[in-house]
């Protein structure tokens, strides 16, 4: 099993901490992880990604211009990486400020309202938790079980009065797709 | 953890006595992990923001004399201001250890990854004859190995030693497993395998002196060959490389550092299209592996040297080849990085292969 992954956003959204959190659980359950993230300006506002590869063979290269799946959280990320998703591949996106939709036909495209989802849900630090509970649901390359244990372990105690909400939010993105 | 962190965590492991630096993008996260992890708390070792990397490197020259382990890290334009410092830590004979988190240039350049100071670090960048032993680290797990290679290095041969790495390599994350701690030397250690050390009379007659001012000719001719000596014997002992997928090979990609990762993926990308093509990755880019590179170019259709720069190992690449099969070069810079399928297709233009 390989999963080469880009998560893509603006800065801010939580995308380098969606990569991070995804590799460490893949780490937990004793996968070959890498994550590169864009580094620089992009993370302080403008659009920032982070390309995160989880598998059961050591990984080649970190660097990638094709994915398994594309989580697409901007326009301009759409503009940009529709292309390289693989032909069988997946993107998911958020509606939210999209205003040209993927095109497409031989990708799968999930659409997944996260955006409106955290605003509903008063909580907007979860919307990169409930990304990722859509994400495992549709590939359960690891369990959600193994990312709150990853939070536990990586989190300083004084943030973990934080972890139920986080699994909260997991569990309502899994709600979101089918 | 990412690979700035992982060098951090082997300087304190490796017991290092002191680190002296200044941030520069993209490998502050050397100094943050260091300042963060507070080992003059418990190991005791030295951690120092200085004023420059003019001020680092001088304060690593004095920490060298002394016979302790101390290093330095910085980025491009940095290790540009820090090559007198070099010049005259090999010249001194000065075993320690000098990181480059390579960033796209010339000049201030952006804060992208590159390749570009490969001539730099292999080449001399400092004035004089001299030579400094570079790694390549092409993983999070190499830059926290190479830590204590280098230093062993640096002290067995007594000159300085590099890992030339880059933004990618710095700033990615990846499994680590971290080396066991081991203590840092004691005075009577270091006094024991460091006879040379400036650090007073100690019982000797003579007080040791470290100066690398020489203005009678003939001394400074021998002083040279021995810098030579030392070079020339590592040379032969100290060569190291990676062959991947290089058994069947018709085509040979030779790269260092990240972009022999990105080529692990591109051979992936070749042979799904049955182009046979293996790599050749220089661990060590001084010295270089000239010998297994001449070896493969005898039974290769060609050569493509992948770099992130306008064309640097290639040039080493082309006189190891000495001709017997064609060199070419692919390269992007400026902090670009070039993905797994243009290197293939730089590959199947350049040699003109049909499908």
């Amino acid at each position: 099993m390989t999963q080469e992954i880009i998560i893509t956003g603006f800065g801010g959204q939580g995308v380098l901490s969606m990569g991070k959190i995804l590799a460490y659980a893949g780490l937990l359950d004793g996968l070959e992880v890498s994550w590169m993230p864009s580094y620089g300006p992009e993370q302080r506002g403008g659009t920032a990604n982070v390309t995160v590869i989880l598998s059961d063979e050591p990984i080649s290269s970190p660097v990638l211009d094709q994915y398994d799946i594309a989580v697409i959280l901007n326009q301009q990320s759409l503009d940009k990486f529709e292309s390289h998703v693989k032909p069988g591949g997946t993107l998911i996106y958020d509606p939210y400020g999209i205003h040209r939709l993927p095109e497409r036909t031989d990708i799968k495209v999930v659409e997944v309202k996260a955006t409106e989802t955290t605003i509903a849900s008063g909580n907007l630090k979860a919307y990169n938790m409930i990304l990722l509970g859509a994400l495992l649901k549709l590939y359960p390359m690891v369990s959600p079980d193994t990312v709150i244990k990853g939070l536990e372990k990586t989190l300083p105690q004084r943030h973990h009065h934080l972890i139920p909400m986080n699994r909260a939010a997991i569990e309502q993105g899994a709600t979101l797709v089918d | 953890m990412k690979g700035n962190e992982a060098i951090a965590h082997a300087a304190i492991r490796y017991g290092v006595d002191g680190y002296f630096g200044y941030p520069i993008t993209p490998q502050s996260e050397v100094l943050e992990t260091l300042e963060e992890l507070r080992p003059w708390e418990t190991t005791g070792m030295v951690v120092l923001q200085s004023e420059s990397e003019v001020a680092a490197i001088n304060m690593v020259y004095g920490g060298a004399s002394t016979g302790k382990a101390v290093m330095t890290s910085s980025s491009s334009p940095g290790v540009s201001l820090m090559q007198e410092g070099i010049s005259y830590i090999a010249a001194g004979q000065l075993p320690t250890l000098i990181i480059n988190v390579m960033r796209g240039g010339p000049g201030l350049g952006t804060i992208q990854p590159s390749q570009s100071d490969y001539f730099q670090a292999v080449k001399g960048g400092g004035h004089g004859d001299y030579r400094l032993i570079v790694l390549a680290p092409a993983s999070v797990q190499d830059m926290a190995d190479y830590v204590g290679l280098g230093f062993d290095l640096a002290f067995k041969y007594r000159t300085p030693a590099m890992l030339l790495s880059d933004g990618i390599v710095g700033q990615m994350m990846e499994k680590v497993v971290l080396p066991p701690f081991r203590p840092r030397r004691t005075d009577a250690e270091i006094a024991k395998q460091c006879p040379w050390a400036v650090t007073g009379k100690r019982g000797r007659k003579e007080r040791n002196v470290s100066t690398t001012l020489e203005l009678e000719s003939r001394t400074m001719e021998e002083n040279n060959r021995r810098l030579q000596a030392v070079y020339d014997e590592i040379e032969r002992n100290e060569v190291r490389f990676e062959q991947y997928m290089t058994d069947d090979a018709d085509y040979l990609f030779v790269a260092f550092g990240c972009m022999s990762r990105i080529c692990k993926k591109s051979i992936e990308q070749a042979r799904s299209r049955g182009i046979k093509v293996g790599l050749l990755r220089p661990i060590t880019l001084w010295p270089f592996p000239t010998g297994a590179i001449a070896d493969l170019s005898k039974r290769v259709k060609g050569i493509l040297v992948a770099e992130m720069n306008a064309g640097q190992m290639v040039e080493d690449v082309r006189l190891a080849a000495e001709g017997r099969t064609p060199v070419a070069h692919f390269g992007r810079n400026g902090g670009i990085v070039p993905n797994p399928g243009e290197v293939v297709e730089s590959l199947v233009s350049q040699f003109s292969i049909k499908e």
